[in-house]
């Protein structure tokens, strides 16, 4: 029971939001990006962050969640659950069509970490960076006829007119799902073995911990929840291509986890959030004070990338574990509560 | 026939390119155990600095002496960046966790390649200097004019200008200018011979001062244990500096031969260029002079042929199977030895 107050916490919550918010329609829109970054933040944090990999091929995962769920929810589309009301059985598929794009993306995480969780850091950051571009690549190439002759998938130009099922909710949801997870993973033996894994490789393997099935668990999970994400993102943007997906959006991430704290997923949630309201406020700021000239605001996107690039260098140089760390907003309330007995994880 | 014949020249010609590269990455791996993913894009600059000599040279840049000032002043400016970001950016962390000095490298990828899209321009001395060049790709400046240097073909049926060859027969012509007509099922392009050429020349080069020299041999020492190294008086940091300088240098030569070839150039080019020429060594065996250059034209050719005989969207995956596939079956690479971990 105790481990099921939380979600029904959660979902109370969630849904009062969504009803406070529904006629800001900018903030919803803003939560929404944050939300689906968050996910994909938290979730590449898992293996990068508590396992100790380099992978820098989350959008491939991300990409692989997003068709598979669009692909399921258009051909759904024509399809009812008798009794339900429309609404529902929409929302009902689109939980089925989220659940297939994690499997999906995480049978995706299986096949690339068995092969290539054996090779070690820089290798293996290639490897995950080379089956993200491979993704790419197939999707670039790949056409889907639906029923009746109507082109679902249309190479470079990926698909459109996928049904707008993402909520803030639904979105919302995921992250505290997500979260919740990452919490549970780092507090649980197998999260244990995982940190064991990251801090000393070798080690671990001496101590008898099956360093590449925990790796591989590890990656499979993280790119469950990328798929999630994908889903999610591409039901609320409504129309994704392959260049939704590639070597830019998975950096994005590797940022995020970077600046927040790698191992931190306190850090990756926050970094997250920042780093996508800041360029969308710098943005709405701009344009508002420009009026007619919208140069400036342009600027903002453009300067986006180097200043990530000069973000991770300064970071690495001054400040190597991230803004938190390894600490968690959690660490703070329990060690309060142990009166600062040694409760650091 | 021909088109088999015409997709080798073109695979070896790219394949150069990737090795002068991917012998960059491979002597830094040695010396630093550390993959420098910003190589590439330091190489994109080289290219663009090229550029901008071609440019003020203006009309003198294709004649001989022209050509060897764009080469030269290219790679000394590449010479200094990559010094530049071994001082300030990857020597401070030469003792930190390799995983540090990795995002530090990319952060730097990242920094020059997209720097380099934004517009920024100066006004100063009376007119107005482009500081940043801007995401839009532009044309290199033809610093050696193209020629055929040799084409093979089956001459046009009906050609007055050479009756002797009857429709049917073979013709064998040597140093057309590029709009030439008929016998063109294969073509040499002399900047092809000349990229050969530089390519060759240089790695015979670097294999003499790798394996003849002083300097050499402190590098094979750094390479091998650099803290033992450092005990028996050899001046790591400068040896490492001068690795990064020479690695630098290389790619800046390789990237204006592959302006050449492409005719343009854009910010991005390094990203791409520069993970190719990374897979080149790893396929050859990272730290191995010439594993890396096998590597790199073996995936010229690979990705040559693959391209020709499918399609071209296909490119950019050919590299990665190729990698993945390599190190699945000899992690070490053709000519690397496997090592055992140390603990």
């Amino acid at each position: 029971m105790r481990s099921l107050a939380p979600v029904a916490v959660a979902i109370v919550a969630l849904a009062l939001l969504q009803w406070l918010l529904r006629d800001a329609e900018y903030a919803v829109y803003l939560m929404t990006r944050v939300g689906v970054w968050v996910i994909l933040a938290v979730s590449l944090n898992i293996v990068n962050g508590m396992t100790g990999q380099f992978s820098i091929g989350h959008a491939g995962f991300m990409a692989v969640g997003a068709y598979s769920s669009s692909l399921l929810t258009i051909f759904l589309d024509e399809y009812r659950v008798g009794f339900l009301p429309a609404a529902l059985t929409d929302q009902l598929f689109f939980v089925l069509a989220l659940a297939v794009g994690g499997v999906m993306a995480g049978l995706f995480g299986f096949l690339v970490g068995l092969p290539s969780l054996r090779l070690k850091g820089d290798y293996l950051a290639i490897v995950t960076l080379g089956f993200g571009e491979i993704i790419r690549v197939v999707l670039t190439n790949l056409n889907v006829i639906g029923a009746g002759g109507k082109t679902v998938v249309e190479g470079a130009l990926g698909m459109s007119s996928i049904p707008p099922y993402t909520s803030f909710f639904s979105v919302w949801f995921g992250v505290f799902v997500v979260v919740l997870l990452a919490k549970r993973l780092a507090a649980s033996s197998h999260g244990r073995w995982l940190l064991a894994i990251r801090e000393d490789e070798v080690a671990a393997e001496a101590m008898g911990v099956d360093t590449t099935a925990y790796k591989v668990r590890a990656f499979v999970v993280s790119s469950f929840f990328a798929g999630v994400a994908g889903g999610l993102f591409a039901h609320f943007l409504r129309a994704i291509n392959p260049n939704s997906f590639t070597f830019v959006e998975s950096m994005q991430v590797v940022v995020m986890i970077v600046a927040g704290g790698l191992g931190s997923t306190t850090g990756a949630v926050v970094a997250a959030t920042v780093l996508v309201l800041l360029p969308e406020g710098l943005r709405t700021l701009f344009l508002q004070l420009g009026g007619a000239d919208q140069s400036l605001a342009q600027k903002v996107d453009q300067v986006r990338m180097p200043i990530y690039g000069l973000l991770l260098v300064v970071i690495m140089l001054t400040r190597p574990q991230g803004i938190f760390g390894s600490t968690e907003a959690w660490d703070w309330f329990s060690r309060r509560r142990a009166k600062g007995g040694g409760a650091k994880a | 026939m021909y088109e088999l014949l015409q997709h080798l020249i073109n695979g070896l010609a790219a394949g150069t390119i990737y090795a002068l590269v991917a012998l960059g990455y491979t002597m830094v791996y040695g010396v630093l155990k550390l993959i420098n993913f910003a190589h590439g894009d330091v190489m994109m600059v080289g290219v663009y600095v090229g550029y901008a000599v071609a440019f003020l040279l203006g009309r003198d840049a294709a004649s001989v002496a022209g050509a060897l000032t764009v080469f030269t002043v290219a790679m000394l400016a590449c010479a200094l960046i990559g010094f530049a970001v071994e001082r300030f950016a990857y020597r401070p962390l030469r003792e930190k966790p390799r995983l540090t000095a990795l995002i530090t490298a990319i952060g730097i990828s990242f920094a020059l390649s997209y720097g380099f899209q934004l517009d920024l321009s100066v006004t100063a001395f009376g007119r107005e200097w482009t500081v940043l060049p801007g995401a839009a790709s532009k044309r290199f400046p033809d610093i050696i004019k193209a020629q055929r240097w040799a084409s093979v073909g089956e001459p046009a049926p009906a050609d007055p200008d050479h009756p002797e060859a009857g429709p049917g027969g073979v013709c064998l012509r040597f140093g057309e200018d590029e709009q030439a007509s008929g016998c063109d099922d294969v073509i040499l392009w002399n900047w092809q011979v000349i990229g050969f050429g530089i390519a060759l020349a240089l790695m015979v080069a670097l294999q003499v001062l790798v394996y003849r020299t002083r300097f050499g041999k402190a590098m094979r020492a750094v390479s091998y244990d650099h803290r033992v190294a450092a005990l028996l008086g050899v001046p790591v940091d400068r040896v490492i500096a001068l690795t990064f300088m020479l690695g630098s240098a290389l790619a800046a030569c390789a990237g204006i031969l592959f302006a050449l070839k492409d005719k343009t150039i854009q910010p991005l080019m390094g990203l791409y260029v520069g993970l190719k020429a990374f897979i080149a060594a790893v396929i050859g065996g990272i730290g191995n002079l010439p594993g890396a250059v096998v590597g790199a034209l073996l995936l010229g050719l690979c990705e040559e042929f693959i391209v020709g005989y499918t399609s071209s969207s296909w490119r950019d995956a050919v590299a990665f199977g190729f990698l993945i596939v390599v190190l699945l079956v000899r992690p070490e690479g053709l000519f690397g030895r496997a090592q055992a971990e140390k603990v």
